[in-house]
C-alpha cells in the first residue's frame, strides 16, 4: 500500500464503531459476499437452507466467513469481509431484521435498540 | 428543448416496500411518513412530468463487487424489479425512455463522466420504492423513468462534489434535449443512518435538518463535505447523501421549497422527503 493509500485508509478507520467497506475488505470477504448474492434467487435460499456447510463449501468461504456464519454474528461477519449490503441477504434467511442485526451489534435487546432509534427522534 | 421543472427526495427503505404492500398508510407507526407524500401526488397531478430521472445506489440486485461501476445509467426500454432475495414484494416493471437516457450519456460523456451505459438493468428498492410512493403503481399509465446509479455501496465511492457536478452535467444533457418532455428529477435514500457496526443504530437529527435548509440554496457547501466527515455526521449507509447531491446538481434554475417532511425512524433510518420547484 502506498503512503498516500495508508493515509486514506487511516482517515476512513478514525469514525469508531464505523466499518469501511474498501478495496482492503473487499478483497477479503470476496468469498462470502459472492455467496450471499447468490441468495437474490430462491432456489439458492433453500439450497443453503438445506445444506449450509456444503452451500459455504461451494462458494469457497474460508475457515473465517464460515465461523462467522455458523455463529450468525454480524460483527464477525463484517469483521471477515462481509458487506452490510449482502449480508442483509445472509440475515434475511435467518429470519432477522436490521433491528435484530442492530441490537445485536449494539449489545443490547431488540426493544432498547427500537427505543434508542425513536428516541433520536425527540 | 425539454424542462426539469423539479426535484424530489425520498429515502428508499426496504420496509416501507412492504409497508406499502400492506397499506399501512394510517398505522400509527407508518403514518408519519406516509403523511409527508399526499403534497408531492397534488403537484405530481398538476404538474404532470413526463418523466422522472431517479439517482439510487444498487443494493446487490444488479450489480455485485465483481463489476461496480461509479456511475451507471439505464438505458432500457423497461426495467425489472426482481427479487432481492429478503421478503419484499417484487412489483414488476417500469418504463424506460432510452432516447432520453443515450442523450444523458453522449451529454455526460462529452462532459468528462465516463459513465458505464446499461441496456439491461433489474432494479431494487432503492429505485423502485421512490417511484412507487411518488406515483404509485405502474401497470396502467406508468411514468417513464431512467435509473442512475451511483456506487455507495464499496469504497472508494464518488465524492459529495463530484456526485453534484454529475448532477450538473446531466442537468445540461437534458436541457439539450430536443423534446417538450417535462422531467422530474428524485433523489433517493438517506436520510441519516447505519446499518453496520457498534454504532450501528446512529442517526444524526442536526445534521439532517442543516442538509434539508442548505440544499435549496447552498448545495456546493454541502457537496464541500468530505467523504469521510459525510460518514461521521450521516452514518455508514447515510452516505446515500450524495444521491441527494446529484439530484439537486440537475436543477440549475431558481430553485424554491414546496414541501418537507422529515421523520425518525423508519426502520434505522431518518427518513426525508422534499418537493423542490425548478423555474427557469
Amino acid at each position: 500500500m502506498s503512503a498516500h493509500a495508508q493515509a486514506h485508509a487511516h482517515a476512513l478507520d478514525e469514525i469508531p464503531g464505523t466499518p469501511i467497506f474498501d478495496g482492503a475488505m473487499a478483497m477479503k470477504g470476496y468469498a462470502l459476499n459472492k455467496m450471499c448474492y447468490s441468495f437474490n434467487k430462491a432456489e439458492n435460499r433453500e439450497a443453503f437452507r438445506r445444506d449450509e456447510e456444503a452451500y459455504m463449501t461451494r462458494y469457497g468461504l474460508n475457515e473465517r466467513h464460515k465461523a462467522a456464519v455458523r455463529a450468525r454474528n454480524a460483527l464477525a461477519l463484517i469483521e471477515a469481509g462481509g458487506n452490510i449490503y449482502y449480508l442483509a441477504k445472509l440475515a434475511g434467511i435467518f429470519g432477522l431484521s436490521v433491528q435484530d442485526l442492530g441490537a445485536q451489534q449494539t449489545g443490547m435487546s431488540v426493544e432498547a435498540f427500537k427505543d434508542m432509534l425513536k428516541k433520536q427522534g425527540e | 428543448m425539454a424542462r426539469i421543472i423539479g426535484g424530489l427526495t425520498s429515502s428508499h427503505i426496504p420496509a416501507v416496500g412492504n409497508a406499502y404492500a400492506k397499506k399501512l398508510f394510517d398505522d400509527p407507526y407508518w403514518k408519519p411518513f406516509f403523511e409527508g407524500y399526499p403534497p408531492v401526488h397534488k403537484w405530481i397531478a398538476e404538474q404532470k412530468p413526463d418523466v422522472a430521472v431517479v439517482f439510487y445506489n444498487d443494493h446487490g440486485l444488479n450489480f455485485f463487487l465483481d463489476k461496480m461501476p461509479t456511475f451507471a445509467i439505464g438505458a432500457a426500454f423497461e426495467y425489472e424489479n426482481e427479487d432481492e432475495g429478503w421478503g419484499i414484494p417484487a412489483i414488476g416493471k417500469f418504463k424506460g425512455y432510452p432516447e432520453l437516457s443515450w442523450a444523458i450519456i453522449d451529454g455526460v460523456v462529452a462532459d468528462g463522466f465516463d459513465v458505464c451505459s446499461c441496456q439491461e438493468m433489474a432494479v431494487d428498492h432503492g429505485f423502485a420504492v421512490p417511484v412507487q410512493l411518488f406515483w404509485g403503481d405502474q401497470t396502467k399509465k406508468p411514468i417513464k423513468t431512467i435509473p442512475i446509479c451511483v456506487n455507495t455501496v464499496q469504497h472508494p465511492t464518488p465524492t459529495p462534489m463530484r456526485c453534484y457536478q454529475f448532477g450538473q452535467a446531466i442537468g445540461r444533457a437534458i436541457a439539450a434535449f430536443p423534446g417538450d418532455e417535462k422531467v422530474a428529477i428524485l433523489g433517493t435514500g438517506g436520510m441519516s443512518h447505519q446499518l453496520d457496526g457498534k454504532r450501528a443504530g446512529f442517526i444524526n437529527k442536526e445534521f439532517d435538518l442543516m442538509c434539508l435548509e442548505k440544499i435549496v440554496d447552498e448545495p456546493e457547501e454541502l457537496a464541500a463535505i468530505s467523504t469521510h466527515d459525510l460518514i461521521r455526521e450521516a452514518g455508514a449507509q447515510g452516505l446515500e447523501f450524495i444521491l441527494w447531491l446529484a439530484m439537486r446538481g440537475c436543477l440549475q434554475g431558481k430553485v424554491k421549497r414546496l414541501h418537507q417532511n422529515y421523520h425518525i425512524p423508519i426502520s434505522n433510518t431518518a427518513a426525508g422527503t422534499l418537493l423542490l420547484e425548478n423555474r427557469a
